[in-house]
């Protein structure tokens, strides 16, 4: 999917480089490089996602997202920030950002958080009952899971971690997206947790198929596809 | 500012004054009211006598007319200490008495009145003062009897010279105490002043001088001190942290360093390329990491978590996190057993909580491994439960423990045990969750397992929560 990201960050070589790492990507990207500059481009509302930093010169970036908020303009919104407080996340979620990433980040990162919620907003309103990858079925509301022909029984939290992979099909999933939704936790856990589990989930879902359907994608995160694709 | 001026502006001086304005007003007030007071009771007793001499003398006058009248009058002055006597005919020929000169008219008007006269047989230029009643007999006459108010008029000067003389004296008193009290007071202030001064041009060990009177300088002082001492240890910690920050880090980015130099000489192929960028990466992030929980132990540890504070569930915490680790636990072969108690509602952030308990649980299944039987599973538990007002969450492994005098420096930044080196890790964890439970006022409390460490995160109950 080719997305329209607007970037509102005053470091010319960090906007230089997103805006380089967006293109290569295969989405399109413009730059502003203070607070009523990218206020004057967001307000539009033809971008898909904005990429806001928090200290911007002229419009702080918490009042660049309150004001358009309050024109009505429901862009989703990333949040950089260097500040780096822990109740940082809070007062940018507050102000109506959608998502919030720490300085120094690391792009595959950013970019899966930005895929994300792109799709979030061009998506259908109202979540499906069920997710269906290649012949993986996950029903939301009898929590049972299925694949071919066989039902695979899921503790309750693979259940989510499976949803949550699902429910981003095609999308690039990373550690700390599935810590944050799954586990509802915002730390660094610094060891391979994450990991254990997905590789746990993997041997319910992908053992025995041909076919394997959780990806990883090397110095990113996971992936749920159809391998035919 | 000159002396002066500083002096007139201090507190004390002006309390001083105001004190002094308040007791002259109390004092002008009361001295007043008794001269005031003592003025009527005399100005009675005078009008009394003459009341019953005028009464007399009008008997007199009924009984043997005017020459009686005369007589008496005449027989009266020359008795001593005698009372002002008049007696006129209606046009105002004298005929008796000691009173020589009167204003004009005063005769014509009967009644009471306080006048000027003179005696007849005085020359004195000065006019006394009276106090006279003027009653007109039948026949025209006019008869005026009064008393002298000398008397009155000499206790209205000894009040007003004690007035004047008290005021005078307390004023003088009242200054000299207030610019005692003032310059002692200042003196002390201009002390702390300087000491103050020192003490921002960077010489963080000057204290305040105590007096040891105990009273409200002292206090100041006492608390100023206080104030300092903790900003004092702040420094020495924040030295501290950045020392330790600049020699960590060091060794990181030395060996950042290094690799990326090597690449550069030996990297033939594009892989070897990749590869030799790949190792930096993720060594950048280390450094990152490493900066990251600095920092934050530093914030936690200035009691500026600035993290949402709410009520909720340590048991959930511990369970959700337990959980988290246990797919890790499996992993390695270590049976990670979980007993949490039902409902432990603790006020703080579950989020740092859940970060400290995450440390926790890391260090038990990196570290706890015993040492002789690798492969024996070692089982790690994660208990919790209430102990007394306190929630306490204990993970405990079987490994090789902590020795004991080991167990207050492990809590220190970067400090790792020797057998730790090897394994990966910043020495930060048992930091952290210590910092974090000292910020929820609680602790993080390291024993023996016998084998192995038992590690006690104690929280305070939620207050009002039922014991």
């Amino acid at each position: 999917m080719r997305m329209k990201i607007l970037v509102i960050e005053d470091d010319q070589e960090a906007a230089a480089y997103l805006v380089k790492a967006f293109r290569e990507a295969g989405h399109v990207a413009d730059h502003a490089p203070d607070g009523l500059e990218g206020y004057a481009l967001a307000r539009e509302g033809q971008y898909d996602v904005l990429v806001v930093d928090r200290m911007l010169p002229k419009l702080d970036g918490l009042s660049v997202i309150r004001s358009l908020r309050e024109q009505g303009v429901d862009t989703p919104v990333l949040i950089l920030s260097a500040l780096g407080q822990v109740d940082d996340r809070v007062k940018g979620l507050r102000a109506g950002g959608d998502d919030y990433l720490p300085k120094p980040y690391a792009f595959s990162e950013l970019l899966a958080r930005v895929e994300v919620l792109a799709r979030r907003r061009s998506a259908p309103a109202g979540e499906p009952t069920t997710y269906r990858v290649g012949d993986l079925e996950l029903d939301r509301l009898s929590h049972r899971v299925v694949r071919g022909d066989s039902e695979i029984v899921l503790q309750p939290r693979e259940f989510r971690l499976l949803e949550y992979l699902m429910k981003h099909a095609g999308q690039v999933v990373t550690r700390t997206m599935l810590l944050e939704n799954v586990w509802d936790y915002h730390f660094d856990p610094q060891t391979n947790v994450i990991d254990v589990h997905v590789s746990r989930l993997r041997s319910k879902i992908d053992k025995g198929h041909e076919r394997p359907l959780i990806h990883t994608v090397r110095g990113a995160g996971y992936m749920v596809r159809d391998g035919a694709r | 500012m000159t002396a002066l001026g500083k002096l007139l502006r201090t507190t004390a001086f002006k309390l001083s004054v105001a004190y002094l304005v308040v007791f002259v007003l109390f004092a002008g007030f009361i001295l007043g009211y008794v001269a005031w007071n003592a003025r009527r009771v005399l100005d009675d007793q005078i009008m009394g006598t003459v009341e019953a001499e005028i009464t007399g003398l009008a008997e007199q006058y009924r009984i043997g007319g005017i020459r009686r009248l005369v007589g008496v009058i005449d027989r009266r002055t020359r008795e001593p200490s005698a009372s002002l006597y008049l007696v006129t005919t209606f046009s105002g020929e004298r005929l008796a008495g000691n009173v020589g000169a009167l204003p004009a008219g005063v005769l014509d008007d009967p009644g009471i009145r306080e006048t000027d006269y003179r005696r007849n047989d005085e020359t004195d230029p000065v006019p006394r003062r009276a106090l006279v009643r003027v009653f007109v007999l039948q026949g025209g006459f006019r008869l005026l009897v009064g008393r002298d108010v000398e008397e009155r008029e000499r206790l209205g000067q000894v009040i007003r010279r004690a007035l004047g003389l008290s005021l005078g004296l307390v004023t003088v008193l009242a200054c000299l105490g207030g610019w005692f009290v003032t310059r002692r007071v200042l003196k002390r202030v201009d002390a702390m002043t300087d000491t103050t001064r020192t003490i921002m041009a960077g010489d963080l060990d000057g204290r305040l001088a105590i007096a040891g009177t105990g009273d409200e300088l002292d206090r100041l002082a006492q608390n100023l001190n206080a104030m300092l001492d903790r900003i004092g240890e702040l420094m020495a910690g924040m030295k501290e942290v950045s020392d330790n920050i600049a020699h960590d880090l060091k060794t990181p980015l030395t060996r950042l360093r290094n690799r990326a130099e090597e690449a550069l000489r030996t990297a033939k192929t594009p892989e070897d390329y990749a590869r030799a960028l790949e190792s930096t990466i993720e060594e950048s992030d280390n450094l990152i990491r490493i900066f990251n929980a600095l920092l934050m132990i530093a914030r936690l540890e200035a009691g500026n978590a600035a993290q949402p504070m709410e009520d909720f569930d340590a048991a959930e915490v511990a369970r959700g996190v337990a959980e988290l680790y246990e797919a890790l636990a499996e992993e390695a072969g270590t049976p990670l057993a979980v007993e949490v108690a039902d409902d432990l509602p603790v006020h703080g952030s579950r989020e740092l909580i859940g970060q400290a308990l995450a440390n926790l649980l890391d260090n038990a299944l990196k570290y706890g491994a015993a040492e002789d039987g690798m492969n024996e599973p070692t089982p790690v538990a994660v208990v919790a439960g209430r102990n007394a007002n306190r929630v306490e969450i204990a993970v405990t492994d079987r490994g090789p423990g902590i020795p004991e005098g080991e167990r207050g420096r492990v809590l220190e930044r970067f400090a790792r045990l020797e057998g730790a080196r090897s394994k990966p890790g910043f020495g930060l964890g048992l930091s952290l969750a210590a910092a974090v439970a000292r910020l929820h006022g609680g602790e993080l409390r390291l024993e023996d397992n016998a084998p192995g460490l038992r590690a006690v995160l104690s929280l305070p109950l939620k207050a009002g929560a039922a014991a």
